[in-house]
């Protein structure tokens, strides 16, 4: 089994997830556009108000494609996003995708720099942790940790804000900075980045230290101390490789739950980025952009587990092993 | 009784159950507790620090921030139990047709469910708000449609782990009838990890709830949240502090109980389900 599971196995998990991702992120497209269906009344009349003319919201209608027949709809949105157009904004006229790819690098930035700070300081925290069990650190992470996943982040972030910006006055209240300023822009980045960061450092530590506990007890790490081994080596050399693995599994789906808290802290800190352009879209229920947006995102977060999902598969034997008996195994 | 105690023997299960009474008993009472009405509006005393009349302060139009504070607890637990409950009975349904049906029926409801689970749950609930509006009705309703899948998934997968058991092919056997064998042979047996996963899932309802309403998409102004108290306070930061810490508070006060509870309740019933961390 093992020989034989080399590399055809990998290259054929990796195309049936890829299948699987690509016929998800259709279905979600086709969800999007399904979901104009159920609204009660007429989009179309919502959007234009009571006094609009019948003429008005027929060719409105028509503008937006909302006269095709649902599978027309999918296909026509699908056709032109793959063209690299997400329609046009209704209320200002501008093109979606325009739109989108202005505010996405300043959301990838802080989702960025937000997994950068959990990895960095989550990891070492939960190792510290784990090599002395019982300690005051110890003691203190597995308090705060599960105080900090249970408080919700957008808390978090105000009480950021207040005690920082407003208070202490140690960084700014709004915006992402002036565009050019290298140093402005990250002393504007600084707190909403430990924002969305924070909940994550609790619980990448306690992942870590868990897992490195478990790795700490192998055998093979009893005969590496047996050899005399120095225990800092056996540590960063042995036992830290595997146990960062379930690190990574996470990673997938915090990338999702990331691009939702930077709703919140794109709101809070008054940031440009898809978070704050989609929440003022469904404010005026403007749907081709709030349909770019969410395209957008789904795509990041399908991606994103994809690549996670490989990663994985690549990292740990045991998981490339398991792949080629349970093939339809459940993937989330 | 046995797993009451069993939740009261660990320290972390004791907080989170007192916790969630707190909570709970102060949503139920609040009408008995509360020292003024929650939309009883008091402009002279805006944005008051706590006081003997405002015992934790006012907001930007004089409304008493305890008395709001517990109305909106009605709001936050009332949504998470009732969405909960929708998630778990039409999961539980979908999950043993699931399980039962011929496969291409199958095939269509995992397909169903992976593409809800394909969007982060916050953006899936922004999306469906963009549809339907805001509104208390419209918030359970999409809030559900996001944690229906979950609860889907492992009904499906407990049915499937029971469905071979020797003791179901007997009751086949002796001509029990498909509703008989669905109600008192799987349904029993299943419940265990459902009802576990239920009540994690109910500080994380809490949480999108008030987050929803946050952001102005949930739940409507007049009515007491969570969520939209801590707006008005965040928009009024600068000048008091006091409305976010209460909404704040109090909403990580629920969190954090029902997170405890939950998870001691998880211990209590199944060690086995325990995933560290």
């Amino acid at each position: 089994m093992n020989g034989f599971w080399s590399k055809g196995g990998l290259a054929r998990y990796g195309a049936s997830r890829l299948a699987t991702a690509v016929l998800v992120l259709v279905g979600s497209i086709a969800f999007l556009c399904s979901l104009t269906l159920i609204v009660p009344g007429d989009p179309a009349r919502i959007l234009l108000g009571a006094r609009a003319t019948p003429e008005l919201v027929e060719s409105f209608r028509q503008q937006m494609g909302l006269d095709l027949p649902l599978y027309e709809r999918v296909f026509v949105f699908f056709k032109h996003a793959l063209q690299g157009d997400l329609g046009t904004d209704v209320i200002s006229g501008r093109s979606v995708t325009d739109m989108v790819l202005a505010a996405l690098p300043n959301t990838i930035l802080l989702a960025v720099s937000a997994i950068g700070l959990a990895v960095l300081i989550g990891i070492p925290i939960g190792c510290y942790a784990a090599v002395r069990p019982g300690s005051l650190l110890d003691q203190a992470l597995a308090v705060l940790s599960v105080g900090l996943v249970a408080t919700p982040s957008y808390v978090v972030a105000i009480l950021l804000l207040y005690f920082f910006s407003v208070w202490l006055g140690w960084f700014p209240v709004l915006g992402a900075g002036e565009p050019g300023n290298f140093l402005d822009q990250l002393h504007h980045l600084v707190l909403p980045a430990i924002a969305l960061a924070v909940g994550w450092i609790g619980y990448i530590a306690r992942l870590v230290r868990s897992s490195l506990l478990e790795v700490l007890s192998e055998p093979y790490i009893r005969t590496a101390r047996a050899y005399g081994q120095p225990e800092r080596r056996i540590v960063m050399k042995y036992a830290l490789k595997l146990a960062c693995i379930p690190t990574v599994a996470i990673l997938g789906v915090g990338i999702g739950e990331l691009m939702g808290g930077a709703v919140f802290v794109e709101v809070i800190f008054n940031r440009p980025g898809l978070g704050s352009l989609v929440i003022d879209a469904i404010r005026v229920r403007n749907y081709p952009v709030v349909q770019g947006c969410i395209l957008i995102i789904v795509a990041i977060f399908v991606l994103t587990n994809l690549l996670v999902d490989f990663a994985y598969a690549w990292l740990d034997p045991r998981v490339r092993e398991n792949l080629g008996r349970a093939r339809n195994g459940g993937g989330a | 009784m046995d797993i009451l105690r069993r939740i009261w023997r660990s320290p972390s299960g004791r907080i989170g159950l007192i916790a969630t009474l707190l909570v709970v008993i102060g949503g139920l009472a609040a009408p008995l507790i509360a020292t003024h009405m929650p939309n009883q509006i008091d402009v002279a005393a805006r944005l008051s620090p706590p006081s003997a009349t405002h015992w934790l302060g006012t907001d930007h139009l004089g409304r008493d921030l305890f008395s709001r504070g517990l109305y909106g607890t009605r709001i936050a637990v009332g949504v998470a139990l009732a969405v909960t409950a929708t998630a778990l009975f039409i999961g539980i349904l979908l999950g043993v047709i699931a399980a039962y049906a011929p496969t291409p029926v199958e095939r269509i409801i995992l397909a169903v469910f992976d593409i809800i689970s394909s969007y982060p749950s916050l953006i899936l609930a922004l999306a469906l708000v963009a549809v339907l509006g805001p509104g208390l009705l419209n918030i359970i309703i999409l809030v559900t449609i996001v944690f229906v899948p979950q609860f889907g998934r492992i009904a499906r997968a407990q049915t499937l782990t029971i469905k071979e058991r020797p003791f179901l092919e007997a009751e086949r056997a002796l001509g029990a009838s498909g509703s008989r064998i669905m109600f008192h042979h799987v349904l029993p047996n299943i419940v265990g990890p459902i009802v576990v996963l239920a009540s994690m899932n109910i500080p994380v309802v809490i949480t999108l709830e008030a987050g929803l309403s946050f952001l102005g998409v949930g739940i409507r102004p007049p009515l007491a949240s969570w969520g939209s108290m801590l707006f008005d306070g965040f928009t009024y930061l600068e000048q008091s502090v006091w409305p976010v810490l209460v909404a704040g508070g109090m909403l990580t006060l629920a969190t954090l109980g029902f997170t405890l509870f939950g998870e001691a309740l998880r211990d209590a019933i199944d060690p086995k389900l325990r995933r560290e961390p």
